[in-house]
């Protein structure tokens, strides 16, 4: 599904990820843990594309093709989803147009034709059932005015309906009291498919105690410095990062 | 400007004067015989004039714009332009080149309590009730464009609506111009009682001609009642306007303006409201502006009393070298402590050569009031640019979609379901690219 390779990343000049080495297979769930500062969000940021990095050297192979050589939109509409830390308020546009937009723009990239009016009606509600959330949130303004936890369950909603390959959920659980962390953890888990992959970038464990992951890494300095299974996520929960931080890059 | 050059237009007055309304009412033949005397010393505003600077009407002068004697609708373009705005679910008064048409209008089945009328007909019919209100809520002395109206003005609307009557249906008014070189100089008297509700609006349409556009509004807002007024300008690309809005509101009223500025080739809007007693008002405004016209909004909110509210949002889109101003000004007096004042402008340039002139203006003279304002003059936010990318949108689509969005959050504010359909209408069909697909919103 993903496979980067000693991935060297820039930030005017300065470099944030310094060789990153991460395999994701489909159906994997993979959480990239680590301190703040340790480009956690930097590397979510390059899977999708986002300006202001330059990449310095390594490749990131997404389903056979150079996944750097894309932009944005293009990732986007090849399976690639990120669920924002902080999601775009965007007033004047409603969500049930952008959801439409985005699954047409998806259906085009395909050759397929545009959906059809009354089964997308059907497809949005059947998912807003799914994260408890209110209908009219689909009328109101993009993100306009959503408390932390509507804006994140807002951000799964529009994964469930474009149905990607891989998810990206950057620190997703922020902002999120304990309920909504529920639902959106639900939500999540009723996407695990056998061909579709989560990246979870999170600081805290919480998240992981709702989303069993298949593999933990610990980002630290721009390194992968240590990588375990679930169970490596308990053990940061109780020891901290600092154990970790001035380890080499595991191997 | 100089006497010199309003002497042109000075000098066609008399020949105009005899065929003005009211003739044989002495307080008005006064009032326009001083509007007079004030025009003629000083013609139009000059840049000179501090609400004036970024606004040059040099060009009104150069031209002539005569009022033309009777309203002759030009068939059939002139009914085609105007059943595109006239509205099907509300009153309309048609002022055809600046006089009233009552074949084009629709007035049919008013509550008999409720006055609508033209202004001729108000000045004939009941001119101690008009004389009560003209000339109230402005004055001569504002500047020469009110005095030149006040004397100019051929006709206009006339709108009283009795204590505690909540009018069901709006009211239009569609100022249709369609003679080439015309002046058009109406004057709108609007008085809702106490605890009244009612919804005007203001509707100035064109022919692709060059004209000038004159009105000015006076409303009168009782205790404790609800004007909401919609201002739709889509004046012709080729024309003057000016258009004045003066507001005076009593004790608890609430006045809602809703200020589209879509048309003509340089347009000036003032919008003045003075709040009493608890108070309230929401001024919405959107501009949008593409290749050279200038669009000049001027506001002022004068809080008198203690605990009024105002809010006021100003949103303009200025493509090629199109020009944006925005004054807005809010006056809080010694006396109106507790004011609540919130003044935001916000501007997004399309091209290099666009500009936007923005001045906010605060003069607070009490100590206990909450006032605040902001300005933004600049370029769509690239994190919402790479928000849409994400979502499968391609830059391009998402620029459109986001220029399409800004403007849009101002008509979305519209309750009034064809008024609302309308202003998108006119936003839709300046942003063709925006690949905004009507079926889905």
């Amino acid at each position: 599904m993903l496979s980067i390779k000693n991935l060297t990343v820039n930030v005017n000049d300065k470099q944030i990820l310094k060789g990153i080495n991460l395999e994701i297979k489909p159906g994997e769930i993979h959480a990239i843990m680590g301190p703040n500062g340790s480009g956690k969000s930097t590397l979510s940021h390059i899977l999708s594309g986002k300006a202001g990095y330059t990449v310095t050297g390594g490749s990131v192979t997404y389903q056979g093709k150079d996944l750097l050589e894309m932009p944005p939109e293009i990732r986007a509409r090849e399976g690639v989803f990120l669920a924002f830390q902080y999601p775009v308020e965007i007033p004047g546009v409603s969500n049930i147009y952008l959801l439409k937009a985005a699954l047409n723009s998806i259906r085009k990239h395909h050759g397929q034709p545009e959906v059809d009016a009354m089964d997308f009606l059907t497809l949005v509600k059947d998912k807003v059932r799914l994260l408890e959330m209110d209908e009219k949130f689909l009328y109101r303004a993009v993100n306009e005015g959503f408390s932390g936890g509507e804006k994140k369950r807002n951000e799964i909603l529009q994964m469930a309906i474009l149905e990607p390959k891989l998810c990206i959920l950057d620190e997703t659980d922020s902002g999120l009291d304990i309920d909504a962390l529920k639902v959106v953890a639900e939500g999540v888990n009723s996407l695990r498919a056998a061909n579709r992959s989560f990246v979870m970038v999170t600081h805290y464990q919480r998240l992981l105690d709702y989303i069993k992951p298949d593999f933990v890494h610990v980002l630290a300095n721009g390194q992968i410095v240590k990588s375990g299974g679930a169970e490596l996520a308990l053990e940061l929960e109780e020891k901290g990062y600092s154990w970790l931080e001035d380890s080499k890059a595991a191997v | 400007m100089t006497a010199a050059t309003a002497s042109r237009y000075t000098a066609e007055y008399s020949s105009i004067a005899p065929t003005l309304p009211g003739q044989n009412l002495p307080w008005l033949t006064a009032l326009r015989q001083d509007a007079l005397t004030k025009f003629s010393a000083q013609g139009f505003p000059s840049l000179r004039e501090e609400e004036w600077r970024y606004t040059n009407v040099s060009a009104i002068e150069k031209k002539l714009f005569s009022s033309s004697l009777i309203g002759q609708a030009q068939e059939p373009v002139a009914t085609e332009l105007l059943a595109a705005y006239q509205l099907p679910d509300a009153w309309s008064v048609v002022l055809l080149d600046g006089h009233f048409c009552a074949e084009l209008s629709a007035l049919n089945d008013l509550p008999e309590t409720v006055s609508v009328m033209s202004m001729a007909d108000a000045l004939a019919k009941q001119p101690e009730i008009v004389e009560r209100y003209i000339n109230q809520a402005v004055t001569n002395d504002e500047h020469n464009f009110v005095a030149f109206n006040s004397a100019w003005f051929t006709d206009g609307l006339f709108v009283h609506v009795p204590a505690k009557l909540v009018l069901e249906k709006p009211i239009q008014v569609v100022h249709l111009n369609t003679q080439n070189d015309a002046l058009a100089s109406t004057r709108t008297v609007i008085v809702a009682e106490q605890m009244a509700d009612i919804k005007v609006i203001e509707t100035f349409v064109g022919l692709d001609i060059a004209y000038l556009s004159a009105a000015v509004t006076e409303v009168f807002v009782g205790v404790n009642a609800d004007v909401t007024l919609y201002k739709m300008q889509c004046e012709s690309n080729k024309a003057y306007h000016f258009g004045g809005i003066y507001v005076k509101q009593a004790k608890h009223a609430r006045f809602i303006h809703h200020n589209f500025a879509f048309g003509g080739l340089l347009a000036r809007c003032d919008i003045h409201t003075d709040l009493d007693l608890a108070s309230e008002c929401e001024l919405n405004g959107l501009y949008l502006g593409v290749n050279r016209q200038h669009i000049d909004n001027h506001t002022r909110i004068n809080h008198l009393k203690p605990h009024g509210i105002s809010r006021e949002l100003y949103k303009g889109v200025l493509d090629d070298r199109a020009r944006g101003v925005f004054q807005g000004r809010v006056i809080v007096a010694e006396d109106a402590q507790k004011t609540d004042s919130q003044m935001n402008n916000r501007n997004l340039l399309l091209s290099n050569d666009a500009e936007a002139d923005t001045k906010p203006q605060l003069e607070i003279y009490a100590d206990d009031v909450k006032c605040a304002h902001g300005v933004t003059v600049g370029q769509l936010d690239e994190k919402s640019i790479f928000y849409l990318q994400s979502r499968c949108i391609d830059q391009e689509t998402a620029r459109n979609m986001l220029t399409f969005a800004f403007a849009n959050e101002m008509v979305d504010k519209i309750k009034i379901k064809s008024v609302h359909d309308q202003a998108l209408e006119q936003v839709l069909i300046r942003f063709p690219q925006a690949g905004v697909n009507k079926e889905w919103l």
